[in-house]
Order: structure tokens, then C-alpha cells, then sequence
């Protein structure tokens, strides 16, 4: 069973470039032909201040500063256990190419389900952008297969 | 980007235009895993994958939550998206097509302004849901 007195553990602020290039990386992945996040010009003309991020890069920056597999390190959990249950994002001022996240990762909540065959942790990260507004807010749930 | 409609001709029950994905590929796995920076092996070794009893690698939830995202930001501006997520309830495999569709499911008013709560759902074309899910979006 996972170690509950991790409920509220919050992990230090991590901070998170947004490169253009991995911008289109994504949309590259993903299959999203939408030239806004790929060329400058095209994004301005659509009433962005530069290139925007598609709506669930944030998670890119949960998912490259460590912030999800960190946790789970923690707990004892092996990633290839865990499957991804859920994800909400909250969104504040967009993300642009350029902008520079700082975040903070908390664990929400840990439980467990079918006499603990399937435990959940629930993780939160809020993002911040470089001016101070909040970005992004994030909860997720991950499932681990016991 | 399609024309968005004004709020007012918006009724709780209309549809997104719908989005259909190219079939999910390893390669497609293997370059979200670099774009995303999730590179649990799950998603890109079919060993690993069976040794945990999965049927091989499985697509990452967040690329099939991704579509999601494409098929609400191509109806509004990324400026307009207030929320967006859901619930991972069915696995994608390599070869999955997946389709993405939205209903317009309540029409409220938040912090100034006119808003849709829109119910998403990733589905593949054996019918099961890969994601069920709602995004918040602001329409003038």
C-alpha cells in the first residue's frame, strides 16, 4: 500500500521554458496542422501575440521537469504499472513560445480502490508565467496497478 | 478555423465539427514521447508493455487528449478555452483510428462573460470511448 502521509507533500518549484521549436514538436506529434503553432506571422495575423501552445502542452511542462514520474519514484511505484486515469487543466493567460513557467507540484490525494488491486494518486501543478499571472492549473489521477 | 457562431445562435445540443485522426503508429508513440517528455515504456517497448499484462504498447492518454484539444481549438481561440480534460477510459493501441466529437451542453455566464460547457469524447472506431471528457470555453 502507498505511503499516505504523502497526502500534501508539495515538491519544489520547478521552472519550464516554452520553446517555439518544441511548440511544434507537439503539433508535429500530435498531428495538428494548425500553422499558428509553427509560423510567427500566421499566429500574429490570428490575433496571437506569438506562437501559442495547443491547449494540453501544458502538461509537457509536468511531464519534462519529472513532475509526475518524481512522485511516483517517492512512493515506490514502477511507471510501467501506472496508467493515466484522468487529467483536468484550468487554463489563465495563454501560453506563448518564449514564456518561462515556474510551477509547483503537490500530491492532492492518494486512495485506493478494490482492496487496494487499484491505488490513485492525485496529483496537482500550478503554473505561474513569467509576469506573475497563473497559467495553468492541473489535476490529474494516476492509477497504479497493483 | 470554421466560423464560431455568436452566442446567442449556440443551443445546448449542437455539435463541434467533428475530428478524425489519422490511425495512432508507433512512430507517432515514439515522437509524442519526445515532444511530451513521457517516456514510460509502456508507450514504445512491447515487452515491458506485457510484462505488466497490457496487451502491448498502449498510446499515451495525453496524445489521445491532445486530439481533444485540436477539436475544441479549432472551433475557438486558444484565448477562448477556460478548461479542458476528462476521463481516460478506454486504452488506444497503434492502429486505432480515434474520433473526436463535441455537444454543446450547457450554456452559462462566468466572470463576465457568455460561456459553453462542451462534453468531448475520444472514440475509436471499435466504438469504445478512449476519453470522456468537458471543456469551458468563452464565446462573444
Amino acid at each position: 500500500m502507498l505511503d499516505k502521509s504523502y497526502i500534501g507533500k508539495t515538491y519544489p518549484r520547478f521552472v519550464f521554458e516554452v520553446e517555439k521549436g518544441r511548440i511544434r514538436q507537439f503539433a508535429d506529434a500530435i498531428g495538428d496542422p494548425d500553422p499558428i503553432y509553427r509560423d510567427v506571422a500566421v499566429a500574429r495575423a490570428a490575433g496571437y501575440r506569438t506562437v501559442p501552445a495547443p491547449p494540453t502542452f501544458a502538461f509537457v511542462a509536468v511531464m519534462d521537469s519529472d513532475q509526475m514520474f518524481m512522485p511516483l519514484r517517492e512512493l515506490g511505484v514502477d511507471m510501467t504499472r501506472t496508467l493515466h486515469g484522468e487529467q483536468w487543466f484550468d487554463y489563465g493567460a495563454p501560453i506563448y513560445a518564449g514564456d518561462l513557467l515556474s510551477g509547483e507540484t503537490r500530491i492532492v490525494d492518494i486512495y485506493d480502490k478494490k482492496g487496494g488491486a487499484l491505488e490513485f494518486i492525485v496529483l496537482e501543478t500550478a503554473l505561474t508565467n513569467q509576469t506573475g499571472e497563473r497559467a495553468a492549473t492541473m489535476r490529474g489521477i494516476v492509477v497504479v496497478r497493483n | 478555423m470554421s466560423a464560431l457562431p455568436a452566442f446567442a445562435a449556440i443551443q445546448v445540443g449542437d455539435r463541434l465539427p467533428p475530428l478524425t485522426k489519422a490511425a495512432v503508429s508507433r512512430v507517432q508513440l515514439a515522437l509524442y514521447a519526445g515532444a511530451s517528455g513521457d517516456h514510460n515504456p509502456i508507450h514504445l517497448d512491447d515487452e515491458r508493455a506485457k510484462a505488466v499484462k497490457l496487451p502491448g504498447v498502449i498510446a499515451h492518454g495525453m496524445l489521445t487528449m491532445a486530439f481533444l484539444g485540436q477539436l475544441v481549438a479549432s472551433w475557438v481561440p486558444l484565448t477562448q478555452v477556460r478548461s479542458l480534460g476528462g476521463r481516460f477510459a478506454a486504452m488506444v493501441r497503434p492502429g486505432d483510428v480515434v474520433a473526436c466529437t463535441g455537444t454543446v451542453a450547457a450554456k452559462t455566464s462566468a466572470a463576465g462573460e457568455n460561456r459553453l460547457t462542451i462534453d468531448i469524447t475520444a472514440e475509436t472506431a471499435a466504438g469504445e470511448k478512449a476519453v470522456i471528457g468537458q471543456a469551458v470555453v468563452a464565446v462573444r
